[in-house]
């Protein structure tokens, strides 16, 4: 192995710069999952009798069915029964303000970089922030509120806005939709619920922070986001975990509905904690996400730059009901060490003249896996739909796996739909060209890997995207091999 | 007169090997500040590999001798390194980095070399003016420096670019492998022209061509002719024309007639 691979690989080797673990008081439920603990949830949560009854459809559904085996990914089985399904911050009344916060919690927040301050908010981002299984504290609600927007935690959404929650929750990832899906519709705690009503523009980002900090929990988050008829809404999650030594299970829902002539973009920074370097400790991140142009010209946009966990197994997907409506996935996947990914999404077109584009960027170190898997699907209905896909991998060394697979159902024939692929290798010439000019290594690889990433950084909204470079970068710190 | 100076680069008696194939079989070279050397040779003769040896690409076992730049011993030193201590090499074959904006790339190789010497990032403003006015010496236009590094460029505007890079970071001493080859004369004119513009804050070249067309437009104080490893002559720029007049093989027949030659193409 050459010297440059050889720093590349110490490079990438580097540590996770998330990884502590807060001293909070936590109430925890004992482990196990059975339909006492889903009671328990439920009514801790002061949840009215019909989505218990839709929590206890979903765990009777989910006792039936199968852990999918068919992602590209390996792992021992877990034990669904060691684990605690509810952990949640001791102190009981939600704060009212941001000074009532916990001040622990606020460190934590803190130290993730998170601007809870109001006066970093002056920046122009709401926040929501999960810690564990609750979300802490939902900022410049009110200023939301006068344009009619709703941005709160699922649990709040579940009390004051019961009529829409009702009526949307469970529509596009039904509670049997899949094993980790049901399994989350059972014993999901908190997460976001946005509603933006007809024709308003929300004016800022809004945004989710997910932290996992109690040991031996799992995380499952649900989220919702509902943009009403010409409405528009850009949100952004960030997720990280502190170190520890097991796996940690992360199993989120989203759902996305976009009206006639609405567009909801949804950006995610996931940096769980990926294991360290032998492959111990780290998160399973097993998410749900999928979204639906319900309308005509409706517009559902998913971006994604996903460096951390230890395995990752995700497929945000576009449902495109509505004639006219537009599906887009922009994915970095990045994988390094031991973590293993297998990612990509789902683009299903049901109306006329439904576009999709996906373009994909999968970067594997070490001794990582990473795949992608897609799936374009015409339906009969569907004229004159049209998708671009581009799915692109690096590898960094020689002990690490790309894989693309891409599924293409057609059964329209006045459809196009067209799929390249290409893999590349951070070549020696290019280091050593990128050295010649005094650019270190470990620079070298970042600016390869953030250049080779650049199709899919622009549309990640601009301080997110400088955000993602570093995360790139740190990422890959000591991986060249 | 040079005496009073200290060399800038002193190559002596330099072996060098690529898998167990010895291909520098003694080299021996001294540059001082304010000098034009040019190197010629057919084909497959080592200039590239000093090129690269000088540059520190790895994969070159170096079997004997030593080099120093600037007074540093350069082969104890990493590529960024001897970058940051004022050598460049404009590439013979320039690489592509897809999705790096030329500025993108010009500004971290010159931050990168301003850290290593301990200074600050250059501010912005001078920073544009400075690739702006290379760009306009290079006959580039602004929307070049928007562009990925080298993909898509023509043959013709990778080798400028290379001195495009050059006029930025602006080193000791730069070493020019074939950026000749492949140019119209237009082409030649413009990049001999900013050569010789940049020559002064530019302290010495060492230019490596296989023709002797660019010597018509650069000067040279010094011409080495390298045969199979070894410099056989060095002269001054009458040497250039000697050799461009009576052709490589002349060299073969005259002091080298055992050896078989790699045909040249001229
Ligand atoms: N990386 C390498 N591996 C094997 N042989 C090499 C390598 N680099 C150069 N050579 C050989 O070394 C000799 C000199 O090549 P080079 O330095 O490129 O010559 P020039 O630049 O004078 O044309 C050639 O025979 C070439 O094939
Ligand atoms: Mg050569």
């Amino acid at each position: 192995m050459s010297e440059d691979l050889k720093i590349i690989e110490e490079v990438t080797g580097s540590d996770y710069k998330y990884g502590f673990v807060s001293n909070i008081e936590e109430e925890l439920a004992p482990p196990g999952l059975n339909e006492e603990i889903i009671r328990f949830i439920s009514q801790k949560k002061n949840e009215p009798e019909w989505l218990l009854e839709w929590r206890l459809k979903a765990f009777r559904a989910w006792q039936k069915m199968k852990e999918p085996k068919w992602a590209n990914i390996h792992y021992p089985p877990i034990d669904f029964q060691s684990l605690h399904y509810y952990a949640a911050p001791k102190k009981q009344q939600r704060p009212k303000s941001l000074d009532e916060i916990d001040p622990e919690i606020r460190r934590t927040f803190e130290k993730l970089g998170i601007p809870l301050e109001e006066q970093k908010l002056l920046a122009g981002v709401a926040v929501d922030a999960v810690l564990d299984s609750v979300s802490v504290a939902t900022t410049f609600k009110e200023k939301l509120a006068e344009l009619g927007i709703i941005f709160c935690s699922m649990s709040e959404a579940i009390q004051e806005h019961p009529d829409l929650v009702r009526k949307y929750l469970g529509s596009v990832v039904p509670y049997n939709d899949n094993f980790y899906a049901a399994l989350n519709s059972a014993v999901f705690s908190d997460g976001s619920f946005v509603y933006v009503p007809p024709g308003v523009r929300c004016p800022m980002e809004l945004s989710t922070y997910f932290r996992i900090n109690a040991a031996k929990t799992g995380q499952f988050e649900r989220t919702l986001i509902i943009a009403d008829e010409g409405s528009y809404v850009s949100y952004l999650e960030g997720c990280t975990a502190p170190m520890r030594d097991e796996h940690q299970l992360h199993a989120a829902v989203v759902e996305l509905i976009a009206l006639k002539d609405a567009e909801i973009k949804y950006s995610t920074v996931q940096n769980w904690y990926p294991g360290d370097k032998e492959g111990k400790g780290g998160i399973y991140n097993f998410v749900t996400k999928r979204g639906i142009c319900k309308g005509p010209n409706a517009k559902i946009s998913w971006t994604q730059v996903e460096t951390g966990s230890a395995i990752t197994w995700k497929y945000p997907s576009v449902i495109l009901l509505g004639d006219n409506s537009v599906g887009e996935f922009y994915s970095i996947a990045l994988t390094n060490n031991h973590q293993q990914a297998d990612t990509g999404t789902k683009m299903i077109h049901i109306g006329k003249n439904t576009r999709s584009r996906i373009v994909s960027k999968s970067i594997a170190a070490g001794k990582s896996n990473n795949s992608y898997r897609g799936l374009v699907r015409v339906l009969k209905k569907a004229e004159n739909a049209r998708n671009y896909s581009q799915c692109d991998s690096m590898l960094i060394g020689n002990r690490c796996g790309a894989h693309t697979f891409p599924y293409i159902e057609v059964e329209n024939k006045t459809a196009t739909v067209e799929h390249e692929a290409t893999v590349s290798k951070i070549g020696e010439d290019m280091l050593f060209y990128l050295n010649q000019r005094g650019i270190p290594t470990e620079e070298a690889v970042a600016l390869i890997v953030n250049g080779f990433s650049e199709e899919v950084l622009q549309h990640l909204p601009m301080e997110f995207a400088v955000e993602a470079r570093k995360l790139l970068a740190i990422s890959l710190e000591g991986s060249v091999g | 007169m040079h005496n009073a100076k200290q060399p800038l680069l002193v190559i002596e008696n330099l072996h060098v090997a690529v898998d167990d194939k010895q291909i520098l079989k003694g080299v021996d070279l001294t540059i001082y500040p304010g000098e034009i050397h040019a190197i010629m040779g057919p084909n497959g003769s080592g200039k590239s590999t000093l090129a690269a040896v000088l540059a520190g690409r790895e994969d070159y076992t170096i079997l004997q001798g030593r080099v120093f730049f600037d007074g540093k011993d350069l082969l104890e030193m990493s590529p960024e390194e001897r970058a940051a201590a004022g050598l460049f090499l404009a590439f013979q074959y320039p690489v592509e980095i897809p999705g790096v904006s030329m500025l993108t790339f010009l500004r971290t190789a010159l931050n990168e070399i301003r850290k290593s010497n301990g200074e600050e990032p250059i501010d912005t403003r001078t920073f544009l003016q400075r690739v702006r006015e290379a760009a306009q010496l290079l006959g580039l236009g602004n929307d070049f420096l928007q562009r990925a590094v080298n993909v898509g460029f023509s043959g013709g505007e990778k080798k400028r670019n290379e001195i495009l890079q050059m006029a930025v970071l602006r080193p000791k001493l730069a070493i020019l492998d074939e950026t000749d080859s492949g140019l119209d004369i237009d082409a030649l004119k413009i990049v001999a022209n900013a050569v010789n513009s940049l020559f002064g804050t530019i302290q010495s070249y060492l230019i490596i061509t296989h023709y002797q067309r660019l010597l018509n437009y650069i000067e040279p104080d010094y011409v080495h002719v390298m045969y199979d490893g070894k410099i056989v002559r060095s002269g001054d720029k009458t040497l250039a024309l000697e050799l461009e007049a009576k052709g490589y093989d002349w060299l073969r027949s005259e002091t080298l007639s055992s050896i078989e030659l790699p045909s040249t193409t001229t």
